[in-house]
């Protein structure tokens, strides 16, 4: 049975320390003339993204690249879900050609899961509905560690949508794991249903989180939430849980600001606060490639086939 | 078309008591009860050691599929299956594609029952195609049997309707049943909304989508009691509709309650595998409602176990959590899964799966009444012992989706017999 | 995931228990001392000479070359360190993960690259070690220079300098510290 990816949690603070700590190596490739290693030359590695996202199939790409694997992509489109065509199907004849790593998003919940169960060859977690997406959380982990040092003791504010949010979800398991702590910050309505069980705590009132916070880590909003009587309007939510320009200045001077991105400026971010040097949003991005390398790595290259 | 059969070496056990007894059943009917029976010739002897020896069990919540999606059932596999699980009746849902909604449709069910190894009966909808707009024929549907009334997969919405359905309803004797769920809060939702849903990042339906069609379905069925309206609440689930259901009771208001086998057994947290074999509706619980429904059906508030026995092809239930239908295999399973998980004896469960429904479906005596000279032979014998594996592929069933596979579960029916014929033998069916 | 482990061949595990001293640290600094000498001769003088060490055993050895160069010489040379991890060829056979980051933080084009090792056993970390240092450039001329040869090589591979020939037993381990040299077996 080959390791694969699924959630965060799978990796507990060791687990995450390794990638971190494998992370450095690949930073140090990417900042080469020659950015690429033979480290998984022969590999295949599959993206089989049913849900659009360019940026986070590049950096998978990338980052298989740079290893030499091999890479394929597989863009479904609405049609063919529609359609019906049968998820294990499709993830079966794509292993049939011969695959390493598969890395699966979709915007159901859960499908990594029923996809692990039909598959031998490893498969990573790209994202799934509102649930997980681990390998941003160790992006995000990273990004923090090489900015402060260490995660332990940090506190962390993640600010908006958290009950859609697949990134709140893994971060809150990664960053906790790591010995941060957490407050989550959202109108009542994006927030979980219930947060029992989770290691956090939660405010409605950012202004008074802000002063204290360590990382603002800020969640973008989609404007769907408002057509389904969660928000009232954008400009509200802009009003009680956007960094503006005032709100930047309540931040601590080595504050983080980060963002998974694609942000919507003017909504959770001011324009003008996307920009400062707190923002660390281009470097999230950066070590991206970098992360997913020592995740692909760890799986296909470090340890023995089965 | 019946032999002679002679259950030799079992207990008894129906609404008057246990004894030890033989049973001799002659021309389809009981022919004597008790100790030592000497078989006659000619008579199949079927062994019953060890075993209780009750009437049949009697569905009342059954989705046989026919017709519109035979690929996931039919009558006969259905009936099969339910013969396996001890049924000798078993009433069948009517949200069918067409929906069960006009004489014409009940007919052609009833048709396809007729030579089927289970009495087959037929729910027919409330409303027209369970649309929840009009009142559907409902006096045409009772002039051919039907005594039982639902729009089954959903409620019925609008409360005035509601009204009106059981107001008529009434003048045929008829019970009402009801799937509640107010779409309003639950629409979109996929399994509970509480402490799973948010960690798992699916919509939720909160509990209160079933309790406030049950605490107005309680208020119409107050108002309509002198008419004679009955009101039957399937597959509760959570503890607030437990206690509902028990305060009217206790006021008198006419209404009767079902539990499915499943919300005995299993929590929501099962979901976390996101298999969707565990995508069900109403959706599992967290164990304090699990433990509620129990106490619902030890303290008398829940009068019968129904399996809600819902068959789904293979591909339809490997879709991605969000976007499979609900609904979990029963028939079969339903016995031994009440006997290991519901925490109460044996004579106890039959009541709840044997005369309770019985006299809810309005099929007593020949269904559910006591095994006593004279009467029809619908039996069932039961091994409460025997352990077995519940393998997907071996069921009846023309479907897979049991939340039970790979499941050791103590309790197997051995023998079944509907009108004197045995439908099944030592575990096998005959037909 | 993987388990760290030290990149070395064969992965180490257990206790090594020492059977012989090989060397003491006077032989270790003199033997270090006559690399320098040759080095300098090989090449003529140390210009467009770059030290790098391989990951871990090589890294302080190529700084103590470094100093013992300077002190012959009177030059600063250049000293980067190379994680050969991510070029092996058995990636994939056994659990195998980068010791540290790699840092050569020098232009290796038309230099002569000395590679830098402890224990110079099958050949193979140092073909690693080449295609690796083929993506940072294309040195004019690669030497190796290792403390002990051990024997058993796989690969044509040899070096230009030399502390100590050993022979070897293929089970027998090969012990480096900053104080010496010992020949011992692993236990356990």
């Amino acid at each position: 049975m080959t390791a694969s990816l699924l959630s965060v949690a799978d990796l507990g603070r060791d687990g995450i320390e390794e990638v971190m700590s494998v992370s450095d190596s690949f930073v140090e490739v990417g900042e080469r003339a020659i950015p690429k290693v033979p480290a998984l030359r022969g590999k295949t590695v599959v993206s089989l993204f049913y849900e659009g996202s360019t940026r986070t199939r590049l950096s998978f790409e990338t980052a298989a690249r740079r290893l030499s694997a091999d890479v394929m992509n597989f863009t479904v489109s609405g049609s063919s879900v529609a359609k019906g065509e049968s998820l294990r199907d499709t993830v079966q004849t794509i292993e049939a050609m011969g695959v390493d790593a598969l890395v699966v998003r979709h915007s159901s919940a859960g499908v990594p899961w029923q996809v692990a169960s039909w598959v031998r060859c490893s498969v990573i977690n790209g994202g799934d509905g509102w649930h997980e997406h681990p390998t941003q959380a160790l992006l995000d982990c990273y990004t923090i560690r090489r900015a402060r040092g260490s995660l332990d003791g940090l506190r962390v504010a993640i600010v908006g949508d958290v009950k859609h949010s697949r990134v709140a979800r893994s971060n809150v398991l990664a960053f906790t794991a790591m010995g941060a702590e957490v407050t989550l910050v959202a109108p009542p309505t994006l927030l979980p249903s219930t947060l029992e069980g989770w290691p956090v705590s939660a405010s409605t009132d950012l202004d008074d989180v802000l002063p204290k916070a360590d990382v603002v880590y800020l969640l973008r909003l989609q404007a769907e939430r408002q057509t389904e009587a969660l928000l009232p309007s954008l400009r509200e939510y802009t009003a009680g849980y956007g960094l503006t320009r005032r709100r930047a200045g309540l931040l601590a001077d080595d504050a983080l600001v980060m963002h998974p991105g694609p942000m919507n400026r003017g909504v959770e971010i001011a324009a003008e606060v996307a920009e400062l040097p707190s923002s660390v949003v281009t470097k999230q991005v950066a070590n991206g490639v970098a992360v997913r390398m020592a995740v692909l790595f760890l799986l296909l290259g470090s340890t023995p086939a089965a | 078309m019946a032999g002679d059969v002679l259950l030799r070496g079992g207990r008894v056990v129906d609404a008057t008591g246990g004894r030890r007894a033989d049973v001799l059943v002659r021309d389809g009917r009981v022919a004597s009860v008790e100790a030592g029976i000497e078989a006659p010739g000619g008579v199949t002897v079927l062994d019953a050691g060890g075993c209780v020896v009750a009437p049949g069990l009697v569905d009342l919540h059954a989705h046989l599929r026919q017709p519109g999606r035979e690929e996931a059932e039919t009558v006969e596999t259905g009936a099969r299956a339910a013969a396996l699980g001890g049924y000798t009746a078993v009433v069948a849902m009517p949200n069918t594609e067409p929906a069960i909604d006009s004489a014409g449709v009940v007919r052609e069910v009833l048709e396809l029952g007729e030579r089927a190894p289970c009495h087959v009966l037929v729910a027919g909808a409330i409303t027209k195609g369970r649309r929840g707009e009009e009142l559907a024929p409902l006096a045409e549907m009772a002039g051919l049997g039907v005594r039982l009334f639902t729009d089954d997969g959903r409620g019925v919405q609008d409360a005035r309707l509601m009204l009106r359905a059981l107001e008529y309803a009434s003048s045929l004797g008829a019970t009402l049943a009801q799937h509640c769920e107010d779409e309003s809060l639950a629409a979109g939702g996929h399994m509970h909304e509480g402490e799973w849903s948010s960690r798992l990042g699916l919509a939720g339906v909160p509990p209160e989508a079933e309790q406030l069609m049950v605490m107005r379905d309680i208020a119409l069925a107050r108002r309509t009691a002198a008419l004679g309206a009955r009101v039957h609440f399937q597959h509760l689930s959570t503890a607030a509709s437990v206690a509902l259901v028990r305060a009217a009771k206790s006021e008198g208001v006419p209404v009767t309650a079902e539990v499915t086998p499943h919300h005995l057994s299993l929590t929501d947290e099962v979901v976390g595998s996101y298999d969707p074999v565990f995508k069900v509706s109403p959706p599992l619980r967290p164990m304090a409602d699990v433990e509620a429904v129990r106490a619902g059906l030890a303290d008398g508030t829940v009068d019968a176990i129904a399996t809600d026995h819902a068959p789904h092809a293979q591909e339809e239930k490997e879709r991605p959590f969000d976007h499979a239908p609900p609904g979990m295999l029963g028939l079969e399973t339903a016995l031994a899964v009440a006997l290991t998980d519901a925490g109460l004896p044996l004579e106890r469960l039959l009541a709840l799966m044997s005369w309770q429904p019985a006299r809810i479906a309005r099929l007593e005596p020949a269904h559910g009444g006591p095994v006593a000279e004279g009467r029809p032979a619908n039996l069932c014998v039961i091994d409460p012992a025997a352990v077995w594996l519940v393998e997907p592929e071996r069921l009846a069933s023309r479907s897979r989706n049991t939340p039970y596979a790979g499941r050791k579960l103590t309790g197997r029916v051995r023998h079944t017999l509907l009108g004197g014929e045995p439908v099944v033998v030592d575990g096998e069916p005959q037909r | 995931m993987g388990i760290r482990e030290r990149s070395a061949t064969p992965p180490l595990r257990g206790v090594f228990v020492a059977r012989s001293q090989v060397m003491d640290s006077d032989g270790l600094r003199r033997a270090l001392t006559r690399i320098a000498h040759e080095v300098v001769e090989r090449n003529h003088g140390l210009e467009d000479v770059v030290l790098v060490g391989l990951q871990t055993g090589g890294v302080p050895l190529a700084r103590r070359l470094a100093e013992a160069l300077a002190t012959v010489e009177g030059t600063d040379v250049p000293v980067g360190t190379l994680d050969v991890a991510f070029y092996r060829d058995d990636i994939g056979l056994r659990p195998v993960m980068p010791e540290a980051v790699t840092d050569i933080p020098f232009d290796l084009t038309a230099k002569v690259v000395v590679l830098v090792d402890d224990v110079l056993f099958t050949g193979r970390t140092v073909r690693a070690a080449l295609d690796a240092l083929n993506d940072y450039g294309r040195p004019k001329a690669v030497q190796l220079a290792v403390l002990v040869d051990r024997g058993h090589r796989e690969l044509p591979i040899r070096p230009d300098y030399v502390g100590k020939n050993l022979p070897t037993r293929r089970d027998e381990v090969v012990d480096v510290r900053e104080d010496g040299v010992d020949l011992g077996t692993v236990q356990k």
